[in-house]
């Protein structure tokens, strides 16, 4: 299992929870755990969010390995100018 | 294979200071920018423009233009397919107004005409029923539950009750962590202060120009000056419903960006118009169009709170950001929520930002965008915390500074940064520990960005002379071709002069995400050490076929190909140019290409330092002295990250102190142009020392940061706090124009 750590915004779309363990070994699979325990999520999700994994972030990167003792945040897209 | 990384060896070629290449094509005038290029057959569009901030398009008449002699074609947004993608939807009501005109400058028709006299004539002969309607351009006003509403299918979201009326805040969003109550509930000292910034323009010298051919077929070609051609082909296929492999974007030089270019404005207009009148079509802003219809950055209005017990122990940090982000939803708000307090460490933290629509412009980015407003803020406020707690701003700052492991106002932990370094080198500058004379203050400001990597493809051909060209799809917005000659001349071990490259066209690479994100010289950087590692493998790989001796057992060395071992043979080296000059004979052209989404971009952070003179009778804010130091991991073309470092750093004195969008009770933009828009000049600026600190990102093989985005992150923030330790009054609005200053100077007083 891996503990993803939601930004708080994202509270709402996921039933007040912060926080929620899914089993995964990618990032693609984590999307998709995730949506299957919070609905609320997809929509975010499909919207191609960042994933912080041990705090280096990750933009479109489905195939990104994840583990349980990873600290896992998800993240608003990344933008720059 | 030696392959050079940041912990192996001195580098020979990155961190020298040549020549650009493309140097000599700008100050000679061959560089062709985006109005340089010519068609046979070439007509002049123009745009019609809204004169209201906020209006109905009852209809559009073009029968009398469309019958004017020389105009070729008309188009309205009818003219646009019907059926865009709903990620390019606002992108092309952007472009033409589709029933509403949203903004003052908001694009309602185009004509293409074989002249600009007779082009503007039939703009003129274009007439539009108009139905005006109320507008808003405050962002407090547009937050109001009376406020003239821009969308009626605009619902807040982020809310933790789904809304069931539409608003003019499209977005809440909110991070942190810890419990803020009892962080301030255990502090000694809180500062809370309100913070207003207004809008400003990127204020690229180079006007958005493109030239657009299409043809009834659906294919085409766009030259045009932008940081994404691919993102500009991708946008203009969709908004006109054609094949992305049928349009090729070439990218021009590009005359400043600075996050202005990332998205499109006029382009698909001109390949519209190109492909009703079957020729070829210039579109050419003017700067009164680049003002009122391309993208400015947000004006906010922020607040913040920050405690910290008498020891300097910050406890705990609050924050609330408005931002407006024109007439469509989509502003930074999110980026300035995660960045303002990610300088320091703190048990309790929160950032909540509102994401507003107003009848302006839509946004666009601009350097590390929503960073430097929210940094304005809570570096203003650290300072005064710090002075009501009798310790110095800096000392305060390090006592609090972000570390490895802690955790960071955006979520995650932080990694290995340069922040601390960046404050030790300040405290230690001649600089930090000058005299300061009368009516002169001296302040201080950290920052941060994010950066990242993204989409990049990259190829690399070794010539039959030996000499190497590079393609990347990445355009050079800040010297980037050199850096990347430089990494390609480190790998190979040629030198830099062998090494040339080019910004290839659409059809010519794999797809590449736009030059954004301080990223080009990270991830286009590391496609080219990656492609050139390709190649060096090819080359090994020949060098064995002529020396009948296995692959394995040859080496890549200082520019040769070289027996790995005493049992692989007696060789001489070869050099690249005598493998490449066999190459016909050994199996053909020799080549390295590398595609990825590039993993391992690493933050940067920075220090400014700056002194200021303020006019006691004028309120004149003269910028005397100006330091940037900044962590670029490592420094390929050192030349080229000071001038990142200083570009910021002038951008955001303007920031400060001139510039901003005014405008008018009628919602219209009174001052779009640089005669009433002031940048700083160089007659207004003082030398902008630099300091680069090599603090190595272990995601890239040479160390690099990306620089081009954090250096605007502190400026405002580091002059609000010299100008207010000058004028004896905490400054809280942008920008500190004379007035202004003048104004607090006397409400202080009274």
């Amino acid at each position: 299992m891996v503990k993803v750590n939601l930004w708080g915004s994202l509270k709402a779309r996921a039933g007040g929870r912060d926080t929620i363990e899914v089993e995964a070994q990618t990032i693609r699979q984590m999307f998709r755990a995730l949506g299957e325990e919070e609905p609320g999520l997809v929509p975010v999700l499909e919207t191609g969010i960042s994933v912080a994994i041990d705090g280096q972030i990750y933009r479109d990167d489905w195939f990104k390995e994840v583990d349980e003792d990873s600290e896992i945040y998800l993240l608003p897209r990344m933008e720059g100018g | 294979m030696l392959d050079k990384t940041a912990e192996n060896g001195e580098f020979k070629y990155v961190g020298t200071r040549p020549q650009r290449p493309d140097g000599v094509d700008k100050v000679t005038g061959r560089a062709r920018f985006g109005a340089d290029m010519v068609m046979p057959g070439m007509l002049v569009g123009k745009v019609l423009r809204s004169p209201h901030a906020h209006a109905k398009i009852k209809s559009i008449d073009t029968s009398a233009a469309e019958a004017l002699k020389g105009v070729k074609a008309v188009i309205t947004a009818a003219d646009l397919t019907a059926d865009v993608p709903e990620a390019e939807y606002d992108t092309m009501v952007n472009c033409i107004a589709h029933g509403k005109a949203l903004y003052d400058g908001h694009g309602v028709a185009a004509v293409a005409a074989t002249s600009q006299a007779i082009a503007n004539k039939a703009l003129k002969l274009i007439k539009v029923d108009y139905e005006v309607l109320p507008h808003v351009t405050d962002v407090e006003e547009a937050c109001k539950d009376d406020a003239p509403l821009l969308h009626d299918n605009i619902f807040t979201e982020g809310l933790e009750e789904e809304p069931t009326t539409p608003s003019n805040i499209s977005g809440r969003v909110q991070f942190g962590h810890g419990d803020v109550e009892k962080g301030f509930a255990a502090a000694d000292t809180i500062v809370e202060r309100k913070f207003r910034t207004e809008a400003t323009h990127q204020g690229y010298i180079e006007p958005h120009a493109c030239v657009g051919n299409l043809s009834a077929d659906g294919t085409g070609e766009l030259w045009c000056c932008t940081q994404g051609h691919y993102m500009v082909r991708n946008s203009c296929a969709a908004i006109l419903g054609i094949d992305i492999s049928r349009l090729r974007v070439t990218a021009s030089e590009i005359g400043g960006g600075f996050g202005g270019k990332t998205t499109i404005f006029i382009e698909p207009i001109a390949l519209a118009l190109s492909r009703k009148a079957g020729r070829p079509v210039k579109v050419v802003m003017t700067r009164d169009e680049v003002f009122r219809a391309t993208g400015p950055t947000s004006s906010a209005s922020m607040w913040i709170k920050i405690g910290a017990k008498s020891d300097g122990t910050i406890t705990a940090m609050e924050g609330l950001l408005k931002y407006q982000g024109g007439a469509f939803k989509g502003t930074w708000v999110s980026l300035g929520c995660m960045t303002a307090f990610a300088c320091y460490r703190a048990d309790h933290m929160k950032t909540v930002g509102y994401d507003v629509l107003v009848n302006r412009p839509r946004a666009a980015a601009y350097r590390a965008p929503g960073a430097p407003m929210a940094a304005f803020a809570v570096e203003s406020v650290v300072t005064e915390l710090a002075e009501k707690l009798g310790i110095d701003p800096l000392e305060f700052r390090l006592q609090n500074a972000a570390k490895e492991g802690d955790q960071s106002s955006y979520g995650p932990k932080h990694r290995a940064h340069g922040l601390i370094e960046t404050l030790e080198t300040a405290k230690a500058h001649e600089h930090y520990n000058t005299p300061l004379g009368p009516n002169q203050g001296r302040g201080i400001a950290c920052g941060f960005w994010f950066n990242f990597g993204g989409q990049t493809s990259t190829s690399l051909n070794v010539g039959a002379d030996g000499t190497v060209n590079i393609s990347v799809g990445t355009v050079d917005v800040g010297g980037s071709r050199a850096s990347m000659c430089l990494m390609v001349a480190e790998e190979l071990g040629v030198p830099y002069e062998k090494v040339r490259c080019v910004v290839a066209d659409t059809s010519s690479l794999g797809h590449n995400d736009t030059t954004d994100g301080s990223r080009t010289t990270f991830a286009s950087g590391m496609a080219l050490i990656l492609s050139a590692r390709d190649a060096k493998q090819k080359l090994c790989a020949r060098a064995a076929k002529i020396w009948e001796i296995p692959e394995e057992a040859v080496e890549w060395v200082d520019g040769h190909a070289r027996p790995a071992g005493p049992n692989a043979g007696e060789f001489d080296p070869m050099s690249l140019a005598e493998i490449a000059g066999k190459a016909e004979t050994t199996g053909g052209p020799i080549a390295g290409h590398h595609e990825y989404n590039a993993r391992g971009a690493g933050v940067s952070f920075a220090t400014h330092m700056v002194d200021t003179e303020v006019d006691p009778d004028t309120g004149r804010v003269t910028v005397l002295r100006y330091t940037v130091i900044q962590d670029a991991g490592k420094a390929v073309h050192p030349a080229y990250v000071e001038g990142q470092f200083q570009g910021g750093a002038v951008q955001g004195i303007g920031w400060a102190i001139n510039e901003e969008y005014i405008y008018g009770e009628d919602g219209r933009l009174q001052n779009p142009g640089f005669l009433d828009y002031r940048i700083p000049v160089a007659s207004d600026l003082p030398m902008i020392d630099t300091v680069i600190i090599e603090n190595p990102n272990k995601g890239h093989p040479y160390g690099v940061r990306g620089v081009g985005e954090t250096s605007i992150v502190p400026p405002m923030a580091a002059i609000a706090n010299s100008v207010s330790a000058a004028a004896g009054v905490r400054m809280t609005e942008l920008p500190m124009s004379p007035p202004r200053v003048l104004k607090a100077m006397d409400d202080a007083k009274a």
